[in-house]
């Protein structure tokens, strides 16, 4: 067994830093490489293009970092994970094997984790009884059955754990915790079992800091970014974990960045709800047993972590068209910037309304006057300028499209020193809204596949 | 007794799940952290975010982090990829909660 293991975060999200992943290969000594691809309603846009082309539906960008990267991690032996795969591993499985013909890279094993997709079944799930309801607002799912566009099973770090147990070298997956992507090595390594609660835990709350990358690690660090120094050239954050459970998260030396108590601290506090009840397919992390320690110039000890049994089921994320929206902005100088941004939003609308279009939501913000904290704002006498924001939201494509016409011609018919319409029309676009259920786990298998090249 | 406002007390990063925002305070240093605890307040930050969050407004504690964490429920404008507002993920919101005043013990040094 390792004494311990590093793991890189090199993407926090689809559309990440795109240099992360090649910095953390080549600045210093990485024993994984773990790549967050996906958003919440990715996997919609991955299943349409599916289904114009079923050789697609996994992240193209996933390639372009593997022709930079594939020698390296082969020849350093560094793995990588992912969800990249989509909703066709497989096929991201078979791109990736192209390019290793192509590098003249030799003796590759990946593995695939699917299963997670369960948009095929849906009817014979729900005919089954199980209802899908919406984990906020209680709805079952047959309100919006017809205009689904995809259904994920969120599995965790063990069906990963499972491949590398097989010997690959580079995982794809399809929808996974982020989570688990930094818990399956250590699981793998060390051995850790499915009782092993605290240790599960321990990698958890690794994984949690790792996942937004470079905002454990100074960016977004609002106690002192001044302070911060070179995000230029920001490392992204390291996570050193030990079979014991601790772990230690730093960044390779000469990067930017910082890690301090204090970052990690903004991070472990990020998109939480009750921090006893962390939860994810594996465990119930507390995330008020974490202790941390400043061990050193930009490492900082996590430790202590506690964990419960985890609950019965896997949350499902579903996406589902629902109507279209477009968004424009104008900008207006001074003097009298906000009046005149104002009069504009005023006319605009009154042109909507007399042409008789009505929408389930129009929304007007002035950026640089209250759109952040809106009447919380102290509000600003003089402004130099003002941008006018306007959205507008409806299930009638011919309202949207109306609205968007609407715009530019504010310049030439509304107030005056109006400018910022570069961009000409708003883009007129499908709003795909999020579905959260959860579903048994004995209903969803995770299928785990290895093979060389 | 004098007013400090508690972005020179404490930090803060905000975050979304769904229509919810979830704010993060810390305090700047561990003994702040009694003083945040009795003074930001679930009704302190209702009223505070009253003509932003439509919904409830929940409070969770982290003392091995000298922190807490607000839930704030329809505060996003329906959240992700509903919401129109230019942050419909909340990002600023954790300074919005900074703004917020509190009175504290004229011994206590800050800044």
């Amino acid at each position: 067994m390792k004494e311990y293991i590093r793991i890189a975060s090199g993407q926090g999200y689809w559309g990440d830093l795109p240099q992360a992943p090649y910095w953390q290969v080549t600045k210093g000594p990485v024993d994984y490489l773990v790549m967050d691809y996906l958003a919440e309603v990715t996997m919609s846009i991955l299943q349409k293009q599916k289904s114009r082309d079923p050789k697609l539906g996994y992240a193209k960008d996933l390639l372009s970092v593997m022709e930079q990267i594939l020698p390296i991690i082969v020849e350093k032996n560094i793995k990588v994970i992912t969800n990249g795969g989509g909703v066709n591993p497989g096929s991201c499985r078979d791109a990736i094997f192209e390019l290793t013909k192509r590098l003249d890279v030799k003796g590759l094993k990946i593995g695939i984790v699917y299963g997670d997709d369960i948009f095929g079944r849906i009817d014979g799930l729900l005919n089954s009884g199980v209802d899908f309801k919406n984990m906020d607002t209680g709805e079952s799912l047959v309100a919006i059955r017809d205009r689904l566009q995809s259904a994920n099973v969120y599995f965790g770090a063990f069906p990963i754990a499972h491949a590398l147990n097989k010997g690959a070298q580079i995982v794809l997956t399809g929808r996974t915790t982020d989570t688990g992507l930094t818990l399956a090595p250590m699981i793998h390594e060390f051995g850790w079992g499915e009782s092993d609660y605290n240790k599960l835990a321990a990698g958890i709350v690794a994984g949690h800091i790792l996942e937004c990358g470079g905002q454990s690690s100074g960016g977004n660090y609002l106690k002192d970014w001044k302070s911060v120094p070179d995000l230029a050239r920001i490392g992204f954050p390291i996570a050193e974990a030990y079979p014991d459970g601790t772990v230690f998260i730093t960044k390779h030396n000469g990067t930017g960045g910082l890690v301090s108590v204090d970052t990690v601290k903004e991070q472990l506090v990020y998109e939480i709800g009750d921090p006893k009840e962390y939860i994810t397919p594996e465990v119930i992390a507390d995330f008020t047993s974490i202790r941390l320690d400043q061990g050193g110039e930009d490492r900082v000890k996590v430790f202590d972590m506690k964990g419960k049994p985890p609950t019965e089921y896997y949350k499902v994320s579903m996406a589902y068209s629902d109507g279209y929206y477009a968004v424009g902005t104008l900008t207006y100088g001074w003097p009298d910037a906000l009046e005149k941004a104002q009069s504009a939003d005023r006319i605009m609308r009154q042109r909507l309304d007399d042409l008789g279009f009505e929408y389930d939501e129009f929304k007007t913000e002035f950026l640089g006057y209250d759109s952040c904290h809106g009447p919380i704002s102290p509000k600003q006498a003089e402004l130099n300028e003002v941008v006018l924001r306007v959205a507008a939201r409806s299930k009638s494509f011919e309202a949207v499209d109306a609205f968007g016409r609407q715009l530019v011609p504010l310049v030439l018919t509304g107030p005056p020193t109006v400018t910022g319409f570069g961009s000409g029309r708003p883009k007129l676009q499908e709003v795909v809204a999020y579905w959260p259920a959860l579903i048994k786990k004995s209903l969803a298998e995770p299928k785990v596949e290895v093979i060389g090249n | 007794m004098k007013k400090v406002q508690l972005l020179k007390l404490a930090h803060a990063r905000s975050g979304d799940k769904g229509d919810t925002s979830n704010i993060g305070l810390i305090a700047r240093k561990p003994e702040y952290y009694p003083l945040l605890k009795e003074k930001v307040t679930i009704e302190v930050v209702r009223e505070h975010f009253a003509g932003i969050c439509r919904g409830k407004v929940e409070r969770f504690e982290l003392p091995n982090l000298h922190a807490l964490n607000f839930l704030l429920h329809g505060a996003l404008g329906g959240g992700g990829t509903v919401s129109l507002r230019n942050d419909a993920q909340g990002k600023t919101l954790s300074t919005a909660l900074l703004r917020l005043e509190i009175e504290i013990p004229d011994e206590l040094v800050t800044g």
